[in-house]
């Protein structure tokens, strides 16, 4: 409930915050929603020598549509996200997603970036992001890269960020015709993290999938592709049983740390469900042409 | 115009809602020392040194304290909490039980996680918390038992090496004749059914201040409890301070649920500390240590069984059960022979043989929790009921009706001792009847129709039923001072304060009832020790039935007072005098009056007519009631079971319950609503695990489930009221009831929903994890 | 460490200090501003007793700093009744009895109040999922949920019913109850 003594420094670019976290040196943190840092402090399992607040970094949140593109600002709270006109409508499975992040006073301060670049397997965003084929914007003292939400989540506890590299924004492709998602997330309850979830994105060819994504939450050391679900999919009208054969398929050699949320084998048994639903809710949208509200 | 029996919005709203309640950590005391302690992280240790040389000299450090440095104020000293209960029982039942003692900071060994060992002392809290990290304690690791049965187990390691062995209470209860029950049933169906561990989680954690009296030497505490009597009498005993230098107050209570009426280390060794030092001195609980220190609660494990005939009646009841006491008993006999005596519950039972072991083990210390005791009978007896239907092949409700208590049945004995050490004899209510509206309310029938229509469909939807009775308005006594000030506010002093169970509205509803006055008039003050110097806590559903009938008894016999002061003053007889909303007059002379202020000032010192009644217009009076009278009722439940989930969605709750005449409906109302959620987290959410070392698992409110808004069910009320005949205003409890059957609604409905899949539940919380592996299990028994 | 100069609007008032970089916004309020009305009930953002508006969101000002709230405005519940007059949530929760020990209240009020200002008629469900971060143990939030619609309807103009003047026999809560 007392955190350990810091330094606090509230640079106003993202330039400045970079050359502040290379001066300082890895007992230098950001500060984002603060949701998952200050939690850590208070109880002392984090202790940063200095805090680098983004907080006052102005236009570091907002969401706007450029080219069809989403542009999430890595800043922006998960609650304005879910509100936000340009992702209700078009992107129902970001809405599902923020729904079920912790509960909807921490989603008026966590920030979407935080909930990304921590590489914790059991936050429910990274999922979403590479079922989307998002991709993030990442600045550092050399300049910006455009990572792949695929490539960015490497271990646990651990992405493709280097140091003093900081995510700024996030890209989402605009949604294509005949394409739909959702998140299926199964908690004890509100503010818990998953005991397993799952996002799927697919895309009709009249009435059979013609490309899905289909990823799943804390099943792993990090946000896992359920490949041999989209292959059992592919190409095949996307009926009950189909269904139920994906969620089949994404339990083959799922190895779920167990947990008081649940054993290994709940949690493999509860992924093939998460999945299942996921892939019925979308598919659900695809047919409603994608875009609309279901 | 009476307003016993209205639902009068609360007194005490007001201050709460402007946020200008004082909770103990808003009591503000300047130049106070803050402490901070480190707690064992070992489940059994010896302590083989303590090094706080790199602490001394920290920024803000004053002291830092240890057994050692503590000295013989450190004790052992006898623990506040454990006392054998009445003589009568000791007598019939002759109970094995071993003292405990308290400790405020470890000596030499450690037997839980969590418990005290050093104090930092320091003038803010964020540098005592610095200087936590600093201290060094040198372990020596013992091995660790944290399971009860092999706790009892010959070869366990001690936690007490002088006790011998780890039983810390065993009794036996019997009534009729068990074994010839047994041996003659039709049909004997036995079951091993536990209620895991929990914690009652109030929202506010403890904490404590302490101010030192320049006068008396002595001190005020304000502690957040239950109990500000009993911690005065501890203190009086620890501190060798007696004579009213010990004041302790409870102020505004955020949430007991029975954490709150334990006394803990902190709320003695603060208070010895303001003493050593001649400085306030406070302790603010984090709810990290909330878990690992404030007790714990249930945590039961029954061996029960049924004799049966044929027809489902039963002839006789046995269980053997273990209670895990954690490293300390420190309750003595309160929740194992609540849960004993509360067995037999609302059914008709001929014999029984009751057996508890009551064992310690490495784990924080267990006692009363809301229910305490009560709601673990009733889910053992509720699932052994199930499971007789189960097996004789009768419907479950059915089996219910064919063995609960009939209201002509009334008033019926069970033929055992309340812990009270009075024979416990039921006294009144309809329990079928209460059990038919439940049903009605429930829509049972199209249920079960319901029901076997979702089978067809591959859905499980299930039924739960639970009775139970509750003994409430436990004595000894309590007692009320009631005052009429010049001014005409009558002040009524009460010994055990509210957490939430809205004493300043209910008391002053049945003093200006009483005493025949506006309840704006009314004015309650409670839980401080130099207002009232007698009272026991807030707890087993007591203070409406004991508080309540002291505060109508004082009210009435002031009322009799002023008549007769009145009519002293006035020279007419008192049965010429009217008395209404704090007006007396004259009757047929209504120019000729008196308001009761001015009566308190004429028979005040200065009034000029002392006469017999004064000084002053007041009363003090107890009500001490032959026992406790028992409230009752039924809960019915439909559930609807996701079974590729594990997901339970209450469809329906159904609560009907007897509690007697009620002081303030809606008040009561709040207390069913209140405990039925807590009741919903030990059916669904709530469970402490430990490892096998000792290590609790999941402290903390991110891991330990919680209901919340979104978990809360339809649910409808049913009040019956049968006035209890035990205490003149006819009240019985309720503060518990509404948790008490609950998770036992609950499972049963589950384990009815799932009975097709062969899944036979008799635990809780039914997480979904517990849900789908009894499912995978039955799945697998029968493949 | 060095200390930080702040500013911060408090319920209407400016109000600065110099304060340690770690110090928490609760304790911030509860210990510099003695604003004791905001309570703290755990250490895991889990319970929101702590809950405050700032900006106009309800936020757990145990899981902030109090340095970021500098340029920034809070209302805590003390800045919600107006020259003693309760606001309407308040005034909900004292009619709706939606409150026992109190502790919880400061908070539950401050996370349904944007809620309740922005929606004229939430449903129930509605209701509890905007309370969903915010912990009771003594209410079963039955009478919150009713407190939280009375408020809502009353902050925008709409009909309330009478406050159920007794809670009697067979009093129904919550959705086909």
């Amino acid at each position: 409930m007392y955190p350990a003594a810091f330094e606090y420094l509230a640079p106003s670019t993202f330039e400045e915050a970079i050359e502040l976290l290379e001066r300082h040196g890895p007992g230098a943190k950001l500060l984002a929603g603060g949701c998952s840092l200050v939690p850590l402090m208070k109880l002392r399992l984090a202790q940063p020598t200095h805090i680098v607040d983004l907080g006052r970094v102005p236009d570091a949140a907002g969401i706007r549509e450029e080219d069809g593109v989403l542009r999430i600002g890595a800043m922006t709270r998960e609650a304005d996200l879910v509100r936000s006109a340009a992702v209700v409508g078009r992107y129902p499975i970001l809405v599902d997603t923020c729904s079920v992040i912790a509960d909807p006073t921490v989603r008026n301060m966590g920030t979407v970036g935080g909930n990304l670049v921590h590489g914790d397997p059991a936050n429910d965003h990274p999922a979403t992001m590479m079922a989307l084929r998002a991709s993030f914007v990442a600045l550092c003292a050399s300049g910006s890269r455009i990572v792949p939400a695929e490539e960015f989540f490497l271990g646990l506890f651990e992405t493709a960020l280097g140091p003093a590299e900081i995510l700024t924004e996030i890209r989402i492709p605009a949604p294509v015709p005949g394409s739909g998602g959702a998140y299926v997330k199964f908690e004890r309850q509100v503010g818990d993290f998953a005991i397993a979830a799952a996002a799927a994105w697919v895309r009709l060819d009249g009435d059979r999938v013609a490309d899905a994504s289909i990823v799943l939450t804390n099943a792993g050391p990090t946000a896992i592709r359920a490949r041999a679900a989209e292959t059992v999919i592919a190409g095949r009208v996307p009926e009950t049983m189909t269904l139920r054969e994906a969620g089949e398929a994404a339990r083959e050699g799922l190895e779920p740390w167990p947990d008081l949320r649940g054993s290994r084998d709940v949690k493999r048994h509860l992924a093939g469900v998460a999945v299942e639903r996921a892939l019925r809710a979308a598919v659900g949208r695809a047919r409603d042409d994608g875009g609309d509200r279901v | 115009m009476s307003v016993f029996g209205s639902s009068v919005l609360r007194v005490e709203d007001r201050r709460l809602l402007l946020g200008e309640g004082e909770y103990v950590d808003d009591v503000r005391v300047p130049e106070a020392l803050h402490v901070a302690l480190v707690r064992s992280t070992y489940a059994h240790a010896r302590i083989r040194g303590i090094d706080v040389s790199a602490v001394v000299g920290m920024p803000g450090v004053v002291a830092v304290e240890t057994a050692a440095t503590l000295g013989a104020l450190n004790g052992p000293h006898p623990h506040p909490t454990w006392f054998p209960p009445a003589k009568a029982l000791l007598d019939r039942v002759k109970p094995t039980l071993r003292p405990e003692v308290i400790r405020l900071l470890a000596d030499g060994k450690v037997r839980y996680v969590g418990e005290p060992i050093v104090a930092v002392v320091a003038t803010d809290r964020y540098l005592a918390e610095d200087a936590l990290g600093q201290v060094v304690v040198d372990y020596e690791p013992l091995p660790v038992v944290v399971d009860p049965e092999l706790s009892l187990a010959p070869g366990a390691t001690l936690l007490n090496d002088d006790w011998g062995d780890n039983l810390a209470a065993h009794f036996v209860i019997r009534a009729g004749d068990a074994d010839r029950a047994f041996t003659t049933a039709d049909q004997v169906v036995r079951r091993r059914i536990a209620m895991p561990r929990s914690t009652p989680t109030p929202i506010e954690n403890r904490g404590v201040v302490a101010l030192p009296d320049r006068r008396s030497g002595g001190l005020t505490v304000w502690s957040s409890s239950q109990w500000p009597h009993r911690l005065r009498d501890a203190l009086e005993q620890v501190l060798k301070l007696t004579g009213g230098r010990i004041r302790v107050v409870a102020p505004d209570v955020g949430g007991g649920f029975g954490v709150k009426s334990m006394v803990y280390p902190e709320e003695l060794l603060a208070p010895t500390l303001a003493l050593k030092y001649r400085r306030p001195v406070r302790w603010t609980d984090s709810r990290r240590e909330n878990f690992v220190s404030g007790t714990h609660a249930r945590d039961q494990i029954h061996d029960i069984e049924l004799a049966l005939r044929a027809d489902g009646t039963i002839m006789g009841l046995r269980d053997r059960f273990l209670v895990d006491a954690g490293a300390s008993n420190v309750e003595c006999l309160v929740c194992p022979y609540n849960s004993a005596a509360h067995l037999p519950g609302p059914y008709r039972i001929p014999s029984l043989e009751i057996e508890c072991f009551t064992v310690l083990t490495n784990k924080t210390p267990n006692a009363a929790a809301r229910g305490a005791g009560r709601p673990e009978a009733v889910f053992a007896m509720e699932g052994i009921l199930d499971a007789a239907a189960d097996e004789l092949g009768l419907d479950r409700v059915e089996m219910r009706r064919r063995n609960i208590l009939r209201a002509e049945e009334m008033p019926h004995d069970h033929g055992i001792l309340y812990r009270d050490g009075v024979p416990l004899v039921l006294d009144g209510g309809d329990y079928l009847g209460g059990l038919e509206d439940a049903l009605e309310a429930l829509g049972f029938e199209a249920l079960r129709a319901e029901q076997a229509l979702l089978r067809g469909q591959g859905r499980y939807l299930g039924i739960g039923v639970a009775g139970y009775i509750e003994g409430t308005g436990v004595g000894p006594y309590e007692s009320a001072r009631i005052r009429v000030d010049p001014s005409g506010q009558v002040i009524v002093a009460i010994g055990p304060p509210s957490q939430g169970q809205s004493h300043e509205t209910t008391f002053a509803q049945i003093c200006a009832d009483g005493l025949g006055v506006a309840m704006e008039d009314v004015r309650v003050v409670q839980g401080d020790t130099a207002v009232l110097p007698w009272g026991m806590g807030t707890i087993a559903s007591r203070t409406a039935v004991v508080v309540g009938n002291a505060v109508g008894i004082a009210a009435r016999g002031l009322r009799d007072k002023a008549l007769r002061a009145a009519a002293d003053l006035l020279e007419v007889s008192p049965g010429d005098l009217r008395h209404e909303n704090g007006r007396i007059t004259v009757a047929g002379s209504p120019e000729v009056s008196m308001r009761l202020g001015q009566l308190a000032t004429r028979v005040g010192p200065g009034g000029g007519r002392l006469g017999e009644i004064g000084p002053g217009l007041e009363e003090h009076a107890g009500f001490q009631p032959p026992t406790v009278t028992f409230a009752n009722g039924v809960h019915a439940c439909a559930v609807e079971v996701d079974i590729e989930t594990g997901q339970i969605s209450i469809r329906r709750y159904v609560v009907s319950h007897d509690c007697g005449r009620l002081i303030n409906p809606r008040v009561v109302e709040g207390q069913i609503l209140g405990g039925l959620a807590q009741g919903l987290g030990a059916a669904l959410f709530e469970e402490l695990v430990y490892d096998e070392m000792g290590q609790l698992v999941n402290g903390s409110l991110a891991d330990y489930g919680m209901p919340r808004a979104t978990d809360m069910p339809p649910v409808v009320v049913l009040h019956r009221e049968t006035p209890s005949e035990r205490n003149p205003l006819g009240i019985k409890g309720v503060g518990e009831a509404g948790g008490i059957p609950v998770a036992a609604a609950i499972v049963s409905a589950v384990g009815d929903a799932l009975r097709p899949l062969g899944v036979d539940i008799s635990t809780c919380p039914l997480t979904p994890a517990r849900v789908l592996e009894q499912i995978a299990a039955a799945r697998s028994r029968t493949a | 460490m060095s200390e930080v100069a702040i500013r911060v609007t408090v319920n209407g008032e400016d109000r600065t200090a110099t304060v340690e970089p770690r110090f928490l916004l609760v304790h911030f309020l509860r210990e510099v501003l003695e604003l004791t009305g905001t309570h703290i009930g755990c250490d895991t953002t889990s319970c929101g007793a702590c809950t405050v508006v700032l900006d106009g969101h309800a936020v757990k000002s145990c899981t902030m700093f109090a340095v970021q709230a500098d340029g920034h405005e809070i209302t805590t519940i003390e800045g919600l009744a107006r020259e003693g007059r309760l606001h309407p949530l308040q005034e909900a929760f004292h009619v709706e009895h939606g409150l026992q020990c109190g502790f919880c209240t400061p908070g539950m009020i401050m996370a349904a109040l944007p809620f309740a200002e922005e929606h004229a008629d939430p449903s129930d469900d509605e209701i509890r999922r905007a309370i969903s971060g915010n912990l009771c143990r003594c209410t079963g939030y039955v009478n919150i949920v009713s407190a939280v619609r009375r408020a809502a309807r009353t902050l925008h103009g709409l009909d309330v019913d009478p406050p159920l003047a007794d809670a009697g026999s067979g009093t129904g809560h919550g959705p086909g109850a």
